[in-house]
């Protein structure tokens, strides 16, 4: 029984001694931890405005985390989340601009594809490089991360710039007020709530669905437990690492859609950096995803955990004074918990199985569904 | 040309030697980490960890001495952490790598706006120091001998870790390690004990390349390193693991980075299309990562965590 405790009760020791580790940041930055935390709960989760901010604000690491779990089922590292959401964001303006007097109906699906083509791109390359040439894709996506940035800040200064921006000499980076008819619609008036968090969901059931009912989630999940069983089993495993990629993008694109779409200005904005328009979304998606348990179901309400966490940062920030990077620092000490409770599970277990004196049926330490092991088997 | 006259061309040949030192000395420790078996994708994070508080350090006690002291410890403590984290939990290496990096960017930014706010300049930076006789050679003088002091030591660095990994019984440890966990442990040699060392040394260097950057440029900011460290990662592959070869991937870079800078300042490349320039780091990364692919064998146990059982 302490076997199947431990599976529930160590993320969720490591997520207590995390947020015991932001208490002593709180204090470290001379604010009341208790205070803190109470401002951090009220500003995610305190009104329905602050439950649709939150809603809002998970739906890209809910995108991202998804197709994390795509990537990391089929055993390949997706950290380039970043820039597939500029690039599917970008696709995605460039196709709102082309047809801006299409109606809703086909304009809102078009954007969404649009998103989902441009991310998908940018994680077919690496994919490609990793099954092609073998360039380690934690690398090469990083690497793409950085190109897509400066492919955005060149096109949002040069040919996507607002003509107006132009006009007034004040060339602030964004593009033009994109066409109404590409808007989210609200859902749930009187607050931001729109569109965007119900597709986040759905592809999040859509990325369950072709996981584990589908021929091409076998194959990928195939691929990520043994490259050489689904060889010899006749699977195309360089294929399949380029679709897992490329699956995987994709979601982090249509975050990018959401991201320009579902935004109040109807525009897309760079300050520079990517962290101004995607938030991190791309990094903070990954987190979602461990806390998740690499599992596209358990990454909706791992996403609105962490949703609620950058929330109730920024109100943090309005009442206490205490910079919303918190939630960002916070978030890395999450990750390190998370991927380092593997061994720490193995030894509860172990105590567990010499409790109950099954000493017979000592657990493999590997078995195929456990994520920690899947991340661990990188290479 | 403008940029071709001799004068100019010096003047960018030694500001790519300067601009090269944080990716020589984060490559560096880096190369001494993933020697012992263990990727450190953290080494971003821990940059601008050094770099907070080697700058809040001297901007409190106007001592760069101290700033550069309190740069390695930072970067001591975070290869304490992290080793415990990927060596006795045994943690995916990739991934807790961007955990380490996520709470340097996060905890770096937090500190820096309760405690300073608004960025500010250093009273002192690092100045040049000539090398007597050497810096007054004409051209070449001005290109390599007139240099700061975290400069020089990056490539008096070189030879060294270089001397460490090979000729030295840590050394050969680490190595040792890094191909084949089992046969060492086998041997006697303690897979723990060295794989702790090596990142501690791997650290200690990242710490000094984030103490470099603030030292130098005198000034802090939020997200400072801006992928400088997860650059300094790839250039390890990119130097087939050899210090020689990671020192000319970095002067690759600090030349490529000076000259874009150069160009842009000239206005030959046009303001709008300097975006497009800055690229050319990571996209000369992933080619070179395409060539070195498949042709250089990286250490046979990277990034495998490793246990008796």
């Amino acid at each position: 029984m302490l076997k199947k405790l431990a599976g529930a009760f160590v993320p969720l020791l490591a997520a207590l001694v995390a947020f015991a580790l932001g208490a002593i940041m709180l204090l470290a930055v001379g604010a009341d931890p208790i205070e803190g935390f109470r401002a951090l709960i009220s500003g995610a989760f305190g009104s329905s405005d602050r439950l649709a901010v939150t809603a809002v604000r998970a739906t890209p690491l809910l995108l991202v985390g998804a197709g994390i779990t795509i990537a990391f089922r089929a055993s390949v590292v997706n950290i380039g989340g970043e820039g597939q959401i500029v690039s599917g964001a970008l696709l995605a303006v460039i196709a709102a601009q082309a047809f801006p007097d299409a109606p809703p109906v086909v304009l809102i699906p078009l954007t969404c594809l649009a998103g989902l083509v441009g991310g998908g791109i940018w994680g077919a390359i690496p994919g490609a490089l990793k099954a092609y040439a073998s360039v380690n894709e934690i690398l090469s996506t990083i690497m793409m991360n950085l190109i897509a940035i400066q492919l955005m800040n060149y096109l949002l200064r040069g040919p996507l710039i607002d003509p107006l921006e132009i006009e007034a000499g004040t060339r602030i980076p964004q593009t033009e007020r994109l066409s109404d008819n590409a808007a989210l619609p609200i859902i749930w008036n009187g607050t931001r709530l729109h569109l965007g968090v119900l597709i986040a969901i759905l592809a999040a059931v859509m990325a369950w669905v072709i996981l584990w009912r589908t021929p091409l989630g076998f194959r990928l999940r195939a691929v990520g437990h043994s490259p050489d069983a689904a060889r010899a089993a006749g699977i195309p495993v360089k294929r399949s690492i380029v679709t897992a990629l490329a699956l995987s993008g994709s979601l982090s694109g249509l975050a990018g859609t959401i991201l320009v779409f579902g935004s109040e200005s109807q525009r897309m904005v760079t300050d520079g950096s990517s962290a101004g328009f995607t938030g991190s979304a791309g990094f903070n998606g990954i987190v979602a995803a461990l806390f998740g348990g690499l599992h596209p179901l358990w990454t909706i309400p791992s996403s609105y955990l962490f949703g609620g966490l950058l929330t109730g940062a920024t109100h943090l920030q309005r009442v206490l004074q205490v910079p919303a990077a918190l939630a960002v620092a916070l978030n890395g000490i999450i990750v390190v918990f998370v991927v380092s409770s593997g061994r720490a599970r193995v030894w509860i277990e172990r105590i567990g199985n010499a409790r109950s004196q099954v000493s017979t049926a000592t657990p493999e330490a590997g078995h195929s569904e456990d994520p920690a092991n899947l991340t661990e088997a990188q290479s | 040309m403008e940029f071709f006259e001799l004068s100019v061309l010096v003047a960018t040949i030694a500001s790519g030697i300067r601009l090269s030192t944080p990716y020589l000395l984060a490559g560096l420790g880096e190369t001494i980490g993933q020697r012992s078996g263990v990727l450190n994708l953290g080494v971003d994070g821990v940059m601008m960890l050094s770099a907070w508080f080697a700058y809040w350090t001297v901007l409190e006690h106007n001592n760069i001495w101290l700033g550069m002291l309190v740069g390695l410890l930072v970067g001591l403590v975070m290869g304490l952490i992290y080793a415990f984290i990927t060596v006795t939990l045994g943690a995916a290496q990739g991934i807790s790598g961007i955990g380490i990096f996520l709470f340097g960017l996060g905890f770096s930014d937090l500190m820096f706006q309760t405690k300073v706010g608004t960025p500010r300049p250093l009273r002192s930076t690092l100045g040049e120091i000539d090398i007597p006789l050497l810096a007054d050679i004409p051209k070449v003088g001005e290109a390599l001998f007139q240099h700061h002091i975290l400069t020089y030591a990056a490539f008096a660095f070189v030879p060294a870790v270089a001397w460490f990994l090979h000729k030295t019984t840590l050394g050969l440890n680490i190595r040792a390690v890094g191909e084949n966990p089992q046969a060492a442990d086998s041997l006697g040699i303690s897979v723990v004990r060295t794989r702790y060392l090596a990142i501690l040394i791997g650290n200690t260097f990242a710490g000094l390349a984030g103490a470099a950057l603030v030292l130098r440029g005198g000034i802090f900011q939020p997200n400072l390193t801006q992928g400088l460290g997860f650059i300094a990662v790839a250039l390890v592959y990119f130097g087939a693991w050899r210090p020689t070869g990671v020192m000319a991937g970095a002067i690759l870079y600090g030349l490529v980075q000076a000259s874009v800078l150069k160009l842009k300042i000239l206005q030959v490349i046009p303001r709008s299309a300097s975006d497009i320039a800055s690229m050319a780091p990571a996209i000369i990364t992933i080619v070179a990562l395409v060539i070195i692919a498949g042709r250089v064998k990286a250490p046979a146990a990277l990034t495998k965590p490793f246990s008796r059982h």
